[in-house]
């Protein structure tokens, strides 16, 4: 693993960052004895699995903004580009870890087996995430960017004091996953964080997705080092990895939640990728960025790869990319159906659950609006 | 009333609120605490129920907080219990967040009322919708301890009263105690509730003492006001450390023949006005006192929904006294900026000016 120190990042012009990658944007494997060794284990059935997700991730992606264009949904904040990303960090978690997502988390939800109906009802409007956070180990989206940070260490604490780490039993012990952006790196609760979790050696990863794009602020307005270097200044391990390479990503959050699951505390990797689509459906990136950027990075595509490297290895036919490619239809189907079926909540539900019991406060305001919703309905039938 | 009868009235409930009789005292487990002594008695018992019950925060541990409100925990309870926190009021409660998600009971020390700022975001947004935005799968069973309050010649960010921030937001519990026996109940019932609770302690009120029955139980509900001293002529609402402050008010008004009945509070939100709309349409007038900025204040709200429920039964309109609309002033000035009784029974003879 790359640890840089302290001494590294603060001498002079920092050298060109060292970057993971196993799968070449050709689709070539690229030989590395270390990380090769953390992927022994993947067959081709394994391979063939995540680029199903590849593929379904994108799609259940690309469904959400046209639905999001049709009127459907709110907003909705697109993760194209990086599901290579997300896909290889989800598959390296085992059924006790648990993931602190931001809101463009849809492919590691996906691997989560979260439903992705789930996620367009709250891009939608109809809830704020009512999946179930214990049974997927998927917790909530969080809005405010970096906040899930510290509730990843806090977790990763509560691990430790179950004394779920360090025990070597595989189905025990576990680990925690941060995601985050490079926007939120900038963040004062990223930061401390970082400092919890070293000081505390909890055993949580913090998975950077550098998509190089906070809305319309350029990575340089965030950092003036690689942001996996960061993790030296807090006394952990940083590492970067081609983002845009599902096995690379797959390899390094392997060896990062091991460290975690062993005790040996956390690890910063910076997935380095780009962010394809817009912020949200609200953006207009065409005004801060140049299209020979997304051109560049268009031949770096996460799936495009994975599908050369598939054909290049015989590890799989064109029946089995047709068979992918009619699943990924047939749950656009499904999804654009049921999100329009998503039923609207009903006005008084909005008094359900501020707190564990209603406060007479809250009752009273509830009978309120029924008299007052009701006096309408009086009105119609006389 | 005559002054004798509201002056016996007014030890006989004090004598009652500080549970010193004759009863309590034949039990071992009873004991003389001031408030701090009283929450750290508290916090003890609650973590010897639950091993789930967590203290942390800045200097909770081998120093005890800077007022020992946690002395001795650590000793007793290990470090990975009474955990002393970086220097980080975000780091405290949004970690506190991830401790309860795993099933802990966090108990967070913010270690001066003005320091819950940096907190805020992770109280606010996070702690308070979480239970809301799960659509009440997640619970956050956190209480969120604040030394509040003015009055101990202090520099700037150490004698605020930002109350009536966290009782604006839907989600949040916000209590505080203004006297030993409660604060040793009420800590222990905010550390049971499964809604994270702001818990103010009223650190002018650190040190007043109160014969404390360890083993008995709470005579109120957590949420619930509490009639300190019954009385006819006006009705007093206050909490935290200004109820001394309106108890010996009343106790100068009763020298001068007037009743005055004082009520704490003790849960701002939600708010148990009950005994205050009881109170005002026997009294007919109301005077409220906090040391908190007067604008948008608890005293605000109190009298908006006074005037909702009684309109009818006020002789004047609700009198407010309270911080001035600025910044905490510096301390060789700051008795000016606090209610005291002069001003509390100055209140009291412009309701009966209308």
């Amino acid at each position: 693993m790359t640890v840089e120190t302290v001494a590294d990042a603060a001498g002079g012009a920092p050298p060109e960052p060292e970057l993971v990658q196993l799968l070449t944007p050709e689709g070539q494997r690229v030989a590395n004895d270390h990380y090769d060794a953390l992927i022994a284990d993947i067959t081709g059935d394994d391979v063939r699995g995540m680029y199903r997700d590849l593929v379904l991730a994108r799609r259940v992606d690309s469904e959400a903004v046209a639905l999001q264009r049709q009127g459907e949904l709110g907003l909705w904040a697109s993760l194209l580009g990086q599901e290579a990303a997300q896909v290889g960090s989800a598959r390296a978690l085992r059924q006790q870890d648990h993931v602190f997502p931001t809101y463009r988390e849809h492919g590691v939800a996906l691997c989560c087996g979260v439903d992705p109906l789930r996620l367009l009802a709250l891009f939608r409007g109809v809830d704020q995430g009512l999946w179930d956070p214990n049974e997927t180990r998927f917790h909530l989206y969080t809005i405010v960017v970096g906040a899930q940070t510290l509730h990843a260490t806090g977790y990763a604490m509560g691990v430790q004091r179950d004394g779920a780490i360090g025990t070597g039993d595989p189905d025990r012990d576990a680990a925690v996953i941060a995601y985050f952006g490079d926007g939120a790196s900038s963040q004062g609760d990223v930061n401390e964080s970082f400092i919890w979790a070293s000081v505390t050696n909890a055993p949580v990863v913090f998975f950077c997705q550098n998509n190089q794009w906070a809305i319309s602020e350029p990575l340089e307005r965030q950092t003036r080092v690689p942001l996996y270097r960061r993790a030296g200044g807090f006394g952990f391990p940083g590492v970067r990895v081609d983002g845009n390479d599902v096995l690379a990503c797959l390899a390094v959050t392997r060896e990062a939640l091991q460290r975690a699951r062993d005790g040996e505390g956390p690890t910063l990797v910076e997935a380095f990728t780009y962010r394809m689509g817009a912020h949200t459906t609200t953006d207009d990136p065409t005004r801060y960025r140049l299209n020979a950027d997304l051109e560049h990075w268009k031949l770096k595509d996460p799936i495009e790869r994975v599908r050369a490297y598939m054909i290049r290895g015989d590890l799989a036919d064109q029946a089995f990319l047709d068979e992918v490619e009619a699943e990924s239809e047939q749950l656009a189907v499904h999804l654009r159906a049921a999100c329009r079926e998503l039923p609207d909540p009903t006005p008084t539900s909005i008094f359900d659950h501020v707190y564990v019991e209603p406060t007479p406060d809250l009752v009273a305001q509830r009978d309120a609006m029924t008299a007052y919703l009701d006096s309408f309905a009086e009105e119609v039938a006389r | 009333m005559t002054t004798t009868d509201s002056t016996q009235a007014l030890a006989a409930d004090r004598a009652a609120t500080s549970r010193t009789s004759a009863s309590s005292a034949q039990k071992s487990a009873s004991a003389n605490l001031n408030v701090i002594k009283a929450i750290n008695a508290g916090l003890r018992r609650s973590m010897e129920n639950d091993v789930k019950v967590l203290v942390m925060g800045e200097d909770v541990g081998k120093l005890g907080g800077v007022f020992r409100v946690t002395d001795g925990l650590q000793k007793d309870f290990g470090e990975d219990r009474v955990i002393d926190t970086p220097l980080a009021e975000s780091g405290i409660v949004g970690t506190a967040i991830g401790l309860a998600l795993r099933g802990y009971r966090p108990v967070c020390e913010i270690q001066f009322d003005g320091f819950v700022m940096p907190a805020f975001d992770q109280i606010v947004s996070q702690v308070a919708k979480m239970h809301f935005r799960s659509g009440g799968r997640l619970r956050l069973p956190i209480v969120i301890r604040i030394p509040y309050g003015g009055s101990i010649g202090a520099v700037e960010h150490h004698s605020e009263s930002p109350e009536a921030y966290f009782a604006h937001t839907p989600g949040l519990k916000v209590v505080t105690c203004s006297n030993p026996v409660d604060a040793y109940w009420m800590i222990q019932q905010a550390i049971e509730l499964d809604d994270p609770v702001v818990f103010f302690e009223p650190k002018r009120r650190y040190y007043e003492k109160a014969d404390v029955d360890l083993d008995g139980s709470p005579d109120l509900p957590l949420e619930s006001a509490r009639v300190v001293v019954p009385g006819t002529d006006a009705t007093v609402a206050t909490y935290g450390p200004m109820v001394k402050t309106c108890l010996d008010a009343a106790s100068a008004a009763a020298e001068d023949g007037r009743s005055l009945e004082v009520i704490d509070l003790r849960t701002l939100s939600p708010l148990d006005l009950t005994s205050v709309y009881d109170s005002v349409r026997r009294t007919g007038r109301l005077v409220m006192v906090h040391e908190a900025q007067r604008t948008l204040g608890i005293g605000a709200e109190v009298a908006a929904r006074v005037t909702e429920e009684c309109f009818y039964s006020l002789e004047a309109p609700v009198q407010r006294v309270t911080g001035y609309d600025t910044p905490y002033p510096p301390a060789r000035v700051e008795e000016e900026y606090l209610p005291d009784l002069d001003r509390v029974l100055d209140a009291v003879d412009r309701t009966f000016g209308f």
